[in-house]
């Protein structure tokens, strides 16, 4: 009796071990080849078409006022771009309001370029030839300006720290239909989505991987996506309500997340699966 | 008209190396819409590259091209400050050539 339950002991140990090797040699072969996919695809990255396009539609004359946005401050001073991601999201005086690049991107179309509001918003996530985004172009041009530049996000002012710590509670608050919070995926080594790693944002070095690698050109969607997207989907990927384009909800997430990868190297437009 | 294409050219020993990010929807004629409905197929059929007038590269493709193609190939030959055009044609005829300098 007791040598049969310690054989099937031994067994069942056995099985595991097995299962257990199996399954970390599974995943880190995987992410090496995912790796190598994106090394492969590195050279030839579409996104540079969109960055193309950005930047004609940023030196062109736009909209009902004929204006370019070339008098456009990002925050370094009237059509300065390089640069001018890393230190993003910041406070604008102007508009009195913390605003991320698209917000921004919005506000000129809107004060300078004399578009309406709803129009500057229309489309803020393309889908093929059917719906072209300028702004998801418009970002990948300005984003492509900064790259090399390290994360410089400055929390000196009151309203900054108001927006990053509205967006740490966001972070890890629980809630919708799954009692989901970003932290439910993001707050721990090694977890996945499917096959994909995601990312421990509650970490230094995970929050400044993730953030200086967005926006993307993503493969599987043949469309350039912008952080506004990521959150966007991630919103809808927990089951909660609907992420509203440039709100300060997206905005003091994108806060939290672009502090915290201060002091890494921005290097997007990047390309993912 | 498509958009402008992307190309990059660059002298490497007695060679040239161009490198073609092109844009286009490359429709497999495959896929349906969310009403069920096939979407037609509309991918890039011909691509050519010419080089002081000569042909450098002629190629055949099909819908099995991703989108928003990336292209890399090597020619002996030509010098910096030279120009290298590429033309695509797609199945409705649409045409887009564009040129770049090597460097």
């Amino acid at each position: 009796m007791i040598s049969i339950r310690r054989r099937a002991v031994a067994r069942a140990g056995a099985l595991a071990l097995v299962a257990v090797v199996s399954v970390a040699w599974g995943q880190g072969s995987t992410v090496d080849e995912i790796a190598k996919y994106r090394q492969a695809l590195q050279d030839g990255n579409p996104a540079e078409l969109w960055e193309a396009r950005g930047e004609d539609m940023w030196k062109q004359p736009r909209g009902p006022r004929k204006v370019s946005f070339e008098r456009c401050d990002l925050g370094l001073g009237p059509g300065v771009v390089k640069g001018a991601y890393a230190e993003l999201p910041r406070y604008f005086a102007d508009a009195d309001r913390v605003m991320d690049l698209e917000t921004r991107l919005v506000y000129c179309m809107v004060t300078q370029q004399g578009y309406s509001d709803a129009d500057a918003r229309k489309s803020p996530f393309g889908n093929g030839n059917e719906r072209k985004s300028d702004i998801e172009a418009l970002v990948a041009y300005v984003t492509s300006q900064s790259r090399g530049v390290k994360m410089n996000v400055s929390l000196d002012h009151p309203r900054m720290k108001e927006m990053y710590a509205l967006g740490e509670n966001m972070f890890y608050f629980r809630g919708g239909t799954h009692d989901f919070a970003c932290a439910t995926c993001h707050g721990e080594d090694n977890k996945r989505i499917r096959l994909q790693d995601l990312p421990n944002l509650t970490t230094r070095e995970g929050a400044q991987k993730a953030y200086t690698t967005w926006p993307a050109y993503r493969v599987s969607q043949g469309e350039l996506r912008t952080f506004q997207w990521r959150l966007y989907d991630c919103f809808r990927q927990q089951r909660f309500p609907e992420l509203v384009f440039t709100s300060d909800a997206s905005i003091a997430l994108t806060t939290f997340l672009a502090r915290n990868a201060n002091g890494a190297a921005f290097d997007a437009p990047a390309i993912k699966r | 008209m498509a958009d402008p294409m992307k190309i990059r050219a660059n002298a490497v020993g007695d060679s040239t190396e161009v490198k073609v990010l092109m844009n286009h929807e490359m429709e497999t004629g495959q896929r349906k819409d969310a009403q069920g409905k096939a979407i037609p197929a509309w991918f890039i059929q011909n691509v050519t590259a010419t080089y002081n007038g000569k042909t450098v590269l002629d190629a055949q493709w099909g819908p099995a091209v991703s989108k928003n193609p990336f292209l890399a190939f090597k020619f002996k030959g030509g010098a910096k400050g030279e120009k290298v055009t590429i033309t695509w044609t797609d199945n409705r005829g649409d045409k887009r050539t564009d040129e770049a300098t090597i460097a």
